[in-house]
C-alpha cells in the first residue's frame, strides 16, 4: 500500500486566499488541483510537501471564454471540459485532438490544465499544443499578475517559471483568422504518455506558409517546440513535399532518449512522420477541407 | 481533521488523516467494501466512485478533498432489491467472470448512461477505456451496457 508522508491540509475559496496560504505555509508547501500528477509522486515520497493547499474550490479558475482577439482558459479547467468544449473545438483543435489522446476518461474528469503544465512532465501534451499555439500564460502573486509566454514557461524537466508563492491562473491563446492546427500522438496502449507526439498550427496566405507553429513532447525537445522546422517552412510552399522536409528537420533537431517506450531511430521516424502529418491536416483544416 | 462526506445519499462525518486516500475512507473507515482497492497507480480503475456525480479514480483523491461533497459507491446503486439496469444487464450478458473491476465498471458506465442514455458500443468502449478487465471480459461488458441501456428506454416509453 502506498501511503503518502503527513502533512497539513488547507482547501482555498479564492487565488486571494491560495496566495496568502502558501505565503504563510512557506516553501514546503504545494498547491494541489486535480492531484492525478501531484499525489501519485507522494505516494512513492517522491514529494513530500510540509502543507497542501487545495484550489479545486477556486470556481473563477474554471472558465473557458473569449475575450477579444484570444480566448482565456482557467487553470482549473478539467482535461474533460477542455475536450468537450465548442470554443477550442471552434478556434484551436489541436487542443481537442490532445485532449482525446491524454489519458483516460476518468482521469480526464479530475487533471486539470493549469496542474499539466505546472507538472511539465516531459512527455506532457498540452505543453506542446499550448506551445505550437504561441500561448500565454498568466502568473499571479500577491505582487500581482505577469504573462509569460508558454514558450518561455518550462525551464526543463518538472521545472516552470512559477516560483513559491505564485499561482498560475490561466492560458491565453490567441485567435487568428484562417488557422488550421492539428495534434498527434504514437502511444503503446490507449491512456498512456507518448512515445512521441507533435502538433502543428499554420497559417496559410494562398499557397504559402505565413506562420506555423510545431509542438513536440516526449522527445526531448527544448521549450516542447521545434524552431528550426518553424523557420524552414515559413513563407515558403504549402506543399506535402515542404512538409516532410520540415518533419526531417525537427527529428534531426530533437533530442530523444531511448527508453522502454522505443529507441532513439523509432522516436526521431515517429517525429518525422508525426510533424508531416499534422502539417497536413492542419493545412486541410485552415482549407476548410477537414 | 474532521470531514463531511454526503456517502450514498447519507452525511457522514469522521476524524480522519490528510493523507487518507477516498478509497481507504470508504473501505476501512466507512466498511464500504464494493468499492476495490486495484493499481494503487490510477491505471486499473477498480476504485471509480463518483464524486458530486463525477466518475473519479478514488486511489488519486485525498478523503480531505471530498469533504462537503457527494459520493456514491457501488453499494448505492441498486434502490431496496431492486438492482439498478446496469446492475441487470452485467448479471444477464454476464458482465463478469471475477468481478474485481466490476465495481468500477458499474459506477463508469451508471454515469456513462446518465449522460448518453443510448451510447453505441465505441462510446462504452471509450468511456471505459480507464478501467482494466484483467479477465478481458469486454465484449461482454460492452454487451451488458447496451442491455441496460435498452432496458431504460424501454422502461421509458412503456405505459
Amino acid at each position: 500500500m502506498q501511503v503518502p508522508a503527513q502533512f497539513a491540509y488547507e482547501k482555498a475559496a479564492t487565488v486571494d486566499e491560495a496566495l496568502a496560504l502558501l505565503a504563510r505555509h512557506g516553501p514546503e508547501s504545494l498547491v494541489i488541483a486535480g492531484g492525478h500528477s501531484l499525489l501519485p509522486m507522494m505516494k512513492l515520497r517522491l514529494a513530500e510537501p510540509s502543507t497542501l493547499v487545495d484550489i479545486n474550490g477556486l470556481a473563477e479558475l474554471a472558465h473557458i471564454r473569449v475575450a477579444g482577439d484570444e480566448v482565456r482558459f482557467g487553470a482549473l479547467v478539467r482535461h474533460a471540459a477542455l475536450l468537450a468544449s465548442p470554443v477550442a473545438r471552434e478556434h484551436f483543435p489541436i487542443l481537442t485532438d490532445a485532449e482525446r489522446v491524454i489519458a483516460d476518461p476518468i482521469v480526464r474528469n479530475r487533471g486539470t490544465v493549469g496542474g499539466s503544465l505546472c507538472q511539465a512532465d516531459p512527455s506532457e501534451d498540452l505543453s506542446a499544443a499550448f506551445s505550437a499555439l504561441r500561448a500565454s500564460v498568466v502568473i499571479r502573486s500577491a505582487g500581482g499578475e505577469r504573462v509569460v509566454p508558454v514558450r518561455e514557461f518550462h525551464r526543463g524537466p518538472y521545472e516552470t517559471a512559477v516560483e513559491h508563492g505564485e499561482l498560475l491562473v490561466e492560458v491565453r491563446v490567441p485567435i487568428r483568422p484562417g488557422i488550421g492546427s492539428a495534434y498527434l500522438k504514437v502511444e503503446r496502449r490507449a491512456g498512456d504518455w507518448a512515445v512521441a507526439s507533435a502538433g502543428a498550427v499554420i497559417s496559410l496566405e494562398g499557397d504559402t506558409v505565413r506562420d506555423v507553429g510545431i509542438g513536440l513532447s516526449a522527445v526531448g525537445a527544448p521549450h516542447f517546440v521545434a524552431p528550426e522546422a518553424e523557420d524552414a517552412l515559413r513563407g515558403g510552399p504549402a506543399t506535402d513535399e515542404a512538409f516532410a522536409a520540415a518533419g526531417r528537420v525537427a527529428a534531426e533537431h530533437c533530442s530523444p532518449s531511448a527508453d522502454q517506450r522505443g529507441p532513439v531511430d523509432y522516436k526521431r521516424h515517429l517525429v518525422s512522420e508525426l510533424v508531416t502529418r499534422t502539417l497536413r491536416q492542419a493545412t486541410a483544416r485552415a482549407r476548410g477541407e477537414d | 481533521m474532521q470531514i463531511t462526506v454526503t456517502v450514498n445519499g447519507a452525511p457522514t462525518t469522521r476524524d480522519v488523516e490528510p493523507r487518507l486516500l477516498l478509497t481507504h475512507f470508504l473501505r476501512d473507515e466507512l466498511r464500504l467494501t464494493g468499492t476495490h482497492w486495484g493499481c494503487d497507480t490510477t491505471n486499473c480503475g477498480a476504485c471509480v466512485v463518483r464524486l458530486d456525480g463525477v466518475p473519479v479514480k478514488s486511489c488519486t483523491v485525498l478523503a480531505v478533498m471530498a469533504d462537503g461533497a457527494a459520493v456514491d459507491t457501488v453499494e448505492g446503486l441498486a434502490h431496496g432489491a431492486e438492482l439498478d439496469p446496469v446492475q441487470e444487464g452485467f448479471v444477464t450478458c454476464h458482465g463478469l467472470q471475477c468481478g474485481f473491476c466490476t465495481p468500477g465498471m458499474l459506477m463508469t458506465t451508471r454515469a456513462l448512461l446518465d449522460r448518453e442514455p443510448d451510447p453505441s458500443p465505441a462510446t462504452i468502449r471509450e468511456a471505459i477505456s480507464g478501467q482494466i478487465c484483467r479477465c478481458t471480459g469486454y465484449e461482454n461488458i460492452v454487451r451488458s451496457v447496451r442491455w441496460a441501456a435498452e432496458k431504460q428506454h424501454t422502461a421509458e416509453v412503456a405505459p
